[in-house]
Formats: structure tokens, C-alpha cells, sequence
């Protein structure tokens, strides 16, 4: 038996996407976050031409949300499968990937990979934040590992990114035109998205006339916090060829990373070989070799982007650029849709369209590979999505048409 | 004279564990200690329970005379909580320390300009007294 027989290539394949309408912060009110799941969860059967007596399977990330309550709602016969991965933003490309293992490992049939978001009551933007004043309900009290940075002002994932990227910019002469880069270039893509929540363009001007969040995160390098569910489903290839659309073959996935990765920024203690990357080295080098085949196949990739200059540490740890070269290649227009060699976030991503913690990307992927994308790259074969660069696990998820 | 580039102590809230409070017990009288392995040597910092390189458990904790060189920074200009407007802005420096296995402790640079700070610079280390019996790092410009 060779290697490839062992794993999980090509034999499942993503067959249904839906969505709920993408909200700002706190508009979903008063739908309720697994309201919201199942509706994402029903729209994506009924894409793949499935009920939810064929469901058999939950696959999630990011700490979820209670399986057993929704599967009650919705009345499914059997669950036979219902796992998540570890950590947070970091899995949601693997949630595919997480449900492909399930499938092919036989425990379950019809795999559903779903998040839901409301931030409301709280927000990621000050999720590191202590509770200050009495009174103000913000995030989770301190930790002791947190109690070493929060005091000097680190209280949400951008301010502790911002650090990754200064270095970045230490080490290899990016700049913030490079940062804009990514910005502008999504935002380009989410103009023409009747689902995106941000369809001005926006120009270098404005990049730089922005208020500046934590040195060197202006406004626009952030990405936006919203409210929505987004679910994929997942079955057998066999099972696949059968259903509505045409199959999307996941040809690879991997999550997970080095344990001196660790958590990240919220610890800033990474080794230097790889302080100022995505922490996705590792993934990407299990997921070519899975795959069998390397970045130049790649005809559209859909990069986790919660912050911009993680944008181009990944296209550098997926090898699309030489590390330290991320800058240079989105400057000369590699990353544009529709000409660019390739096109990234064509769907607006974070940044620009909603943050459902990175599940709009597979969604893209998919919709890439059945040709019917809004911005469409001609001809796409192969789809790249990332789960977020964040603590352990990242994740990716190839797929193909 | 008050410190300049610092957050008001009533969002500075510590909660240390059985590993990490003789860090802050010595905080407390602003020396800086760092857990080394009693085993093979190496320093792990944050303080935990195990070595990251031969997984033993005992430490040592070591004084560190807290000088070093900024590995990389942040300008913290935005509030994201409200209680901390009238602070920023302040720089976050993470500080690498030499001879400890490249440990880094993050803390404000204070009473500079955020022109001032860069990575590579050498920093000394201070202390911020946040209330009776807690100090946090901070660092100057040398």
C-alpha cells in the first residue's frame, strides 16, 4: 500500500454550501447563534440536494457550539460522527478536513462543517482584554500565561499581530504599501459582492489617511467583525457523483503545527526561524505532500486574512513567494483578480466581505471549482483555503473540481 | 513624576498559578527571575510545568539584571476597551533576554516617543508599581 492509499485524498468531496445573510456586530439580533447554524446547516443539505435525514455527521472548530441541542432541533435520525478541532480560528479549513477523516474512516456518511457567529455580547476585537471597571464585561478574565503580556497593552488579537508584522517588516523591508496591497486588493474583489459588507473601493489614499489601531495596523489591515453561519457538507466521492453539483474533491488537508508554535500571540515566545510567519510551514509541507501536488497548481487561494500582513506570511509558508519575498510578489500584482498569477480572496474574505471566522473561504473554494463564483477565475482546477493563522492548530484544505 | 506610556492599574488584574507566582512574588520587589531547568539547563519562561526541551520538571529561578534588545513592538494608539483611552497611546516591546535560551518578556517602554522606539534597540529594565505588592516589567530606552 502505497502512502497515498492511506490518507484521505480524493476520496470525499464537498457537495453543499449555505449560508445565512452576513451581518455587523450584533445585527443578527434576535436570531440566536445556533438559530442561525441550523438555518446555514438546512441551506447547505438542500445545496447538496440532501435533507437532514441523510445527515449523519458535525464537524466543527473554534470551541463549536452544542451539537446535541441542534441535532434535537432538526430532528437528525442518527448522529454517528460529532468532533472539533482544538483551538479556535485557526481549524476552519481543517473542519473539512476533520469531517473527510470521518467519512473515509467509515464512522459517518454525510459530514456537515458549520460556524456560527454573533458578537454581540462580547467581541474579538478586545477578546484578550481584562474586565477593567466594574461593570464592563468584555472577555474572560485573565490567565496566568495572559497575565505576562496584557499588562502592557496587548488586548486583542490585532495589537498582538502587529507585533509578527513589525518583525516581518525588521527582517525583510515590507512595508504598509504591501499591507495595503492586500487591502485594497480584497476590497476589489468585494465591490462586485452583493454578499459583502464592504463594497466601496477603497485607495491608497484612504489607506493611509486611516486611523492607525496598533503601529503598523492602520483601520483597513483589520478585518471586520460580524455576525453569521456558514456550513459545508461533506460525503464520500462515490456518494458525491450522484448529488446536485458537480463534486468538489478534497484532494488534501492538514492542521496542527509546531508545539513551540504553540499559542502564538498570546505568547510571542515563538523560535526565531519562524517568529514572523503564519505558523502554517508545517501544514503546508504535509499538505503537499498529500496532495501530490505543490503551490504552482493552485489557480485561486483563499487566505485566512483576519489581519493583512498575515496574508503574505502565508503566501510566503505556502511557498507561492520565497520567505521574505511576500512583499515584492503582491506588489507587482500577483494577488489580483482577475490577471494576477494568483488570484487570493477573491470573494472579499475577511476583510472585506464578513468574517465568519474563515468558513467563506471554503465556501469560495467551492464555489470557485463549480465555476459559478462571482469572480470567477477561468478554468480554476485547484482552490486553496487556510484556517486562520493563530495557535495550534492552523489548518488548509485543497481542493479540486 | 507619573510614568509616562502605561495602562491605569485597574485594568492591570494578575492571576498567577502555583508555577508562575514566584516570578511575581519577585516582581513584587522588582527583581526579575526566570525558571531554569534544574535538569539540562534550559530556561522556559512563561514559568510552566514542564521543560520544553528535556521535559523534566524542577527549576531554579535565577536572577536576570532584565537588559536586552527589542525583538519587536507595537503602538497600541486605538482603545479597544474603554478604560484605557486616556493611556494611549503605549508601546508594547517584546524583549529579548541574552543568555536565556531566547526568552522574552513583554512590556511598555516608557517615557519615549514612539518615534524613538525601534527593533534592536537596547532597553534597561524597570519596574511599574500597578498597586501595594504588584509590579510589572517595563522597559527605557538605553
Amino acid at each position: 500500500m502505497t502512502v497515498t492509499e492511506n490518507t484521505l485524498k480524493d476520496k470525499t468531496a464537498v457537495v453543499g454550501i449555505g449560508a445565512t445573510p452576513y451581518y455587523r456586530r450584533g445585527q443578527s439580533l434576535p436570531q440566536t447563534p445556533l438559530e442561525m447554524a441550523g438555518k446555514a446547516v438546512i441551506a447547505a443539505l438542500d445545496d447538496a440536494g440532501l435533507t437532514v435525514d441523510d445527515l449523519d455527521g458535525f464537524a466543527l472548530y473554534s470551541m463549536g457550539f452544542d451539537t446535541s441541542l441542534l441535532a434535537q432541533w432538526l430532528g437528525v435520525p442518527d448522529v454517528k460522527f460529532t468532533a472539533m478541532l482544538t483551538g479556535g480560528g485557526g481549524g476552519a479549513a481543517g473542519s473539512v478536513g476533520l469531517a473527510s477523516a470521518g467519512i473515509v474512516s467509515g464512522m459517518a456518511d454525510v459530514v456537515v462543517s458549520v460556524m456560527t457567529l454573533q458578537q454581540a455580547a462580547s467581541r474579538f476585537g478586545a477578546s484578550f482584554a481584562p474586565r477593567g471597571k466594574p461593570g464592563a464585561t468584555y472577555s474572560a478574565p485573565p490567565s496566568p500565561e495572559g497575565n505576562f503580556i496584557q499588562p502592557a497593552g496587548l488586548h486583542g488579537p490585532g495589537q498582538m499581530f502587529a507585533v509578527l508584522a513589525m518583525r516581518h517588516m525588521h527582517l525583510y523591508g515590507t512595508t504598509r504599501e504591501h499591507f495595503a496591497e492586500v487591502a485594497i486588493s480584497t476590497r476589489a474583489n468585494a465591490v462586485r459582492r452583493p454578499t459583502a459588507l464592504m463594497r466601496e473601493p477603497l485607495t491608497l489614499d484612504q489607506y493611509f489617511d486611516a486611523r492607525m489601531i496598533s503601529d503598523p495596523l492602520c483601520l483597513f489591515d483589520f478585518c471586520l467583525e460580524c455576525d453569521g453561519a456558514v456550513a459545508v457538507v461533506t460525503t464520500s466521492a462515490e456518494r458525491a457523483r450522484d448529488l446536485r453539483h458537480p463534486p468538489v474533491y478534497v484532494v488534501a488537508s492538514a492542521h496542527g503545527g509546531h508545539g513551540r508554535w504553540g499559542q502564538a500571540i498570546t505568547w510571542l515566545g515563538m523560535p526565531d526561524e519562524y517568529f514572523a510567519s503564519s505558523g502554517h510551514r508545517p501544514i503546508a509541507q504535509r499538505l503537499w505532500e498529500m496532495a501530490g501536488v505543490g503551490p504552482e497548481s493552485v489557480d485561486v487561494a483563499l487566505l485566512y486574512d483576519h489581519f493583512s500582513p498575515m496574508v503574505l506570511m502565508q503566501l510566503e509558508d505556502y511557498g507561492f513567494a520565497p520567505v521574505g519575498e511576500s512583499g515584492p510578489f503582491v506588489a507587482d500584482g500577483n494577488i489580483r483578480w482577475p490577471n494576477g498569477s494568483l488570484p487570493v480572496n477573491t470573494h472579499g474574505g475577511n476583510l472585506s466581505e464578513a468574517y465568519i471566522i474563515g468558513m467563506t473561504h471554503v465556501k469560495e473554494a467551492v464555489e470557485q471549482l463549480r465555476g459559478t463564483a462571482v469572480n470567477q477565475v477561468d478554468g480554476a482546477q485547484f482552490a486553496l483555503a487556510t484556517g486562520g493563522p493563530a495557535s495550534i492548530p492552523t489548518s488548509a484544505l485543497l481542493l479540486r473540481r | 513624576m507619573a510614568l509616562r506610556g502605561v495602562l491605569p492599574p485597574e485594568v492591570i488584574q494578575l492571576t498567577p498559578n502555583v508555577f508562575t507566582q514566584p516570578f511575581w512574588d519577585a516582581a513584587a520587589e522588582h527583581r526579575l527571575v526566570l525558571p531554569r531547568c534544574t535538569a539540562c539547563s534550559a530556561y522556559r519562561f512563561p514559568p510552566a510545568p514542564f521543560c520544553w526541551r528535556c521535559r523534566a520538571q524542577e527549576v531554579e529561578w535565577v536572577q536576570h539584571q532584565g537588559n536586552g534588545a527589542i525583538y519587536s513592538y507595537t503602538v497600541v494608539r486605538h482603545a479597544v476597551i474603554p478604560d484605557v483611552r486616556d493611556a494611549l497611546p503605549v508601546i508594547a516591546a517584546v524583549v529579548e533576554l541574552p543568555g536565556t535560551d531566547g526568552c522574552r518578556i513583554v512590556g511598555n517602554v516608557v517615557d519615549c516617543e514612539p518615534e524613538d522606539v525601534k527593533v534592536d534597540a537596547p532597553v534597561m529594565l524597570d519596574w511599574y508599581d500597578v498597586r501595594a505588592g504588584t509590579a510589572v516589567p517595563i522597559f527605557r530606552l538605553i
